[in-house]
């Protein structure tokens, strides 16, 4: 009757409504086989952005600290202004923001034109084995690029196309600036210590002895945003191990142990440092901003940071703050974890890649470069044409060296796709005493020889 | 009362056309992306490319990963913080509030009830301020000669995650006590004449007649903290991203991390679908608890 029929008919509905939804397409394919077949080769590449008509180009970055917003922002008014058909639209977040939010934005039809991602695997490697990323090797053809970057800069944003193999292969982003994570120090509390900046990784551990023999703190350190932590370990492991060996295991290639001899030692001696009191009193509950801002305040003798804080640091420190590449530990060289800041890229869904490839190429030439370096950053080519004075030109000294003397490695975390929560947890694990360097090196090499079948 | 199978009235089909609007934004915004989510967990999927059929095994990971089992852990503690010491609180203080006349008593219930209306993110900021090692805790301890207890709260193994709970205790307790001063405010008060005439002093006054006339307050008071317990992330996510170590992850923060961050959609999924589950079965619980003193 009708009561029977109404029901019936609404199960019905209800049952192909589920059938719907569970006969939709699977994740992930619905919509168009990502076409990445839509690069440009070197022909046709229109190299005068001018002739694009009106554009609007949607721009994420995450240039949110003090020299970095300043100089996007002139670089952005400047590009403008020489093409006033294109209008950008900037949408700035931080890291992590952007880190969270560039995964939907990509696979989405209305994605962004210029973005900036992450090099690593965790990060490029998936997009690009996506293909959701544009390979930009007929705009630097068309631009030069090839000419203005060179191989060691690029491989570091350079995948074969399927995305398994880094480090070769087709180029899919440019930075704007190198990267060292180095030693910073407090050169008034050095000079009352009567100590030089260390070179050896022996000076280095008498010089935290004096420190802490007087009362300073030896190590600033935070931890509670835990990827500081794979630099303060990358810092320790840089003066142990070979670069060939934090190569392999940086860039996922097969050929090392996280096991080996070097690397017991390096994990050893995070763990005696700690032990020792080295670092500053709860690292693990501190944030990174905290850390460096006490550091600029007076606490601590030493601070392992990147060049992104030189801005930041020379403003709040002015003179007192100096700047030398690790220590020289067994290996006999200052190997310096880094490489570039974030590089940006083209997505494959982007409406305007000629007028992206141009800003692009505008953000990176050498009025950019200097634009980059007046706002206190370090630009990654052309460092040695600029006039710094201060901290800047210790920085700059130090990476001019670290590229002559090939002492650059990787960010440990470039290694699998999962590896940077895999080594975060661990290295806080290690440094609160929850593991031994045992345990902490059998977690990596577990998930290091899983990733690279070795 | 004798149900018929046809109410009086208008026709029952005409009904749906009522709740159509409303039907159709839930379907749209809740039942839909449920469905899709329950599609996801069966599928091993990045995120980005295309994905691969899993069956349950993203399930099966979810209670075998010691990662995201502990999630499940931590939360049962976060429970305990969350709900249990704030209904236990909040019927003390409301208890002792009803019975004393005191001045300026809206004054301590607005103070009391203040951090339920202040943003999560900005009392997550303020208490990982209060929590630095150099912050206002430590120095008070280090102050009244307490150094010993000094410690780096988010940063301690031991303490991170009672840290983050006591927060959620903080935030907690201002609901369950306004809810149960509305609930007493219900009671008559001739009830309480009535026992303190045969004698019943203000111990047994509170089991026999507030305790039992508040079933239904702490019914809501229950189901919406185990609900704020379970679903946690805010805090978390400010105050320790789940650090050190994994000793506060959270089931949420681990459906974050795993489909922003690692790109295992499958997984995240499957724990979302779970985490789903247990607050449902959590809540008809409760209600169950809750409805059958009330008969």
């Amino acid at each position: 009757m009708t009561l029977s029929i109404t029901r019936t008919s609404t199960r019905l509905c209800a049952a192909a409504a589920v059938a719907l939804l569970i006969g939709a397409c699977a994740p992930g394919d619905d919509g168009d086989d990502g076409d990445a077949s839509s690069a440009p080769t070197a022909g046709d590449v229109a190299t005068d952005p001018s002739d694009l008509g009106d554009v609007t180009l949607t721009v994420w970055d995450q240039e949110v600290r003090e020299g970095q917003t300043e100089q996007i922002e002139a670089l952005n008014a400047a590009f403008e202004e020489a093409y006033p058909n294109i209008t950008i639209e900037r949408v700035s977040r931080s890291t992590d923001d952007l880190r969270t939010t560039l995964r939907l934005a990509l696979s989405g039809d209305d994605a962004p034109d210029v973005v900036q991602a992450n090099n690593g695997r965790p990060e490029m490697g998936q997009y690009v084995a996506s293909s959701l990323l544009t390979p930009l090797d007929g705009y630097a053809e068309g631009y030069g690029w090839f000419d203005r970057f060179p191989e060691s800069v690029r491989a570091l944003a350079s995948y074969s196309d399927d995305g398994a193999t880094y480090g070769e292969g087709d180029l899919y982003g440019l930075p704007q600036m190198g990267e060292i994570v180095g030693l910073y120090y407090s050169k008034s509390k050095l000079a009352a210590l009567g100590i030089e900046p260390p070179e050896t990784t022996d000076d280095f551990v008498a010089a935290l002895q004096a420190a802490q023999a007087a009362g300073e703190v030896p190590i600033q350190f935070g931890n509670s945003e835990p990827w500081a932590g794979i630099h303060e370990f990358g810092f320790v492991q840089n003066q142990f191990s070979d670069a060939d060996t934090i190569r392999n295991l940086g860039f996922g290639r097969p050929g090392a142990s996280w096991t080996s001899d070097d690397n017991v030692a390096a994990a050893e001696a995070t763990r005696e440092w700690v032990d020792a009191g080295y670092f500053v009193d709860g690292f693990n509950g501190v944030s990174y901003d905290s850390a460096w801002q006490a550091f600029a305040q007076g606490t601590g003798v030493f601070f392992v940071g990147g060049t992104w804080l030189v801005a930041d640091l020379t403003s709040a420190m002015g003179d007192d703050v100096g700047f030398v590449l690790p220590p020289a530990g067994a290996s006999g060289s200052h190997l310096v974890t880094g490489g570039i800041s974030i590089p940006w890229a083209i997505p494959a869904n982007s409406d305007a890649k000629e007028a992206a490839a141009a800003y692009i190429d505008f953000i990176t030439s050498s009025d950019a470069m200097t634009a980059v370096t007046e706002a206190g950053n370090l630009p990654v080519i052309e460092a040695d044409q600029q006039t710094t004075t201060g901290l800047q030109s210790e920085v700059f000294a130090a990476w001019a060296q670290a590229g002559q003397e090939d002492l650059v490695v990787p960010y440990l975390d470039y290694a699998t796709e999962t590896f940077y929560d895999t080594i975060t947890v661990a290295v806080q694990n290690l440094m609160g005493g929850q593991s031994d360097p045992q345990q902490f090196l059998d977690t990596l090499e577990a998930e290091y020889t899983a990733a690279t079948g070795s | 009362m004798q149900v018929s199978s046809r109410g009086p009235g208008e026709p029952r089909r005409v009904a749906y056309l009522y709740i159509l609007p409303a039907l159709l934004v839930f379907g749209l915004f809740v039942l839909v992306p449920l469905a899709r989510t329950a599609q996801f967990s069966l599928y091993e999927w990045n995120g980005l490319g295309s994905s691969t059929w899993a069956g349950l095994s993203n399930y099966r990971d979810v209670f075998t990963e010691p990662q995201l089992r502990g999630a499940f852990v931590h939360a049962l503690v976060l429970i305990v913080f969350y709900a249990v010491i704030p209904v236990t609180l909040g019927l003390l203080l409301a208890a002792a509030m009803s019975r004393a006349v005191l001045r300026g008593m809206g004054f301590f219930r607005v103070v009391l009830f203040l951090p339920q209306v202040i943003p999560m993110v900005v009392v997550a900021i303020a208490w990982r301020q209060i929590y630095e090692p150099n912050g206002p805790l430590n120095d008070v301890l280090r102050f009244v000669g307490l150094d010993s207890l000094a410690r780096p709260w988010l940063g301690d193994y031991t303490w991170a995650l009672p840290s983050v709970g006591i927060v959620g205790t903080w935030v907690g307790t201002g609901l369950c006590l306004v809810l149960f001063l509305a609930g007493m405010s219900r009671i008559p008060r001739e009830l309480y004449e009535a026992a303190r005439l045969d004698g019943a002093g203000p111990f047994r006054e509170f089991r026999a007649i507030t305790l039992p006339s508040l079933r239904g307050e702490m019914a809501v008071a229950l189901t919406l903290t185990v609900i704020a317990a379970l679903k946690t992330f805010d805090l978390v996510y400010v105050m320790t991203s789940g650090g050190p170590g994994t000793e506060t992850t959270v089931p949420s923060y681990q459906v974050y991390n795993n489909a922003f961050l690692l790109g295992r959609v499958g997984i995240a999924t499957a724990l979302a679908v779970v985490l789903t589950l247990i607050v449902f079965v959590a809540t008809v619980l409760i209600n169950r608890v809750g409805e059958r003193g009330e008969r």
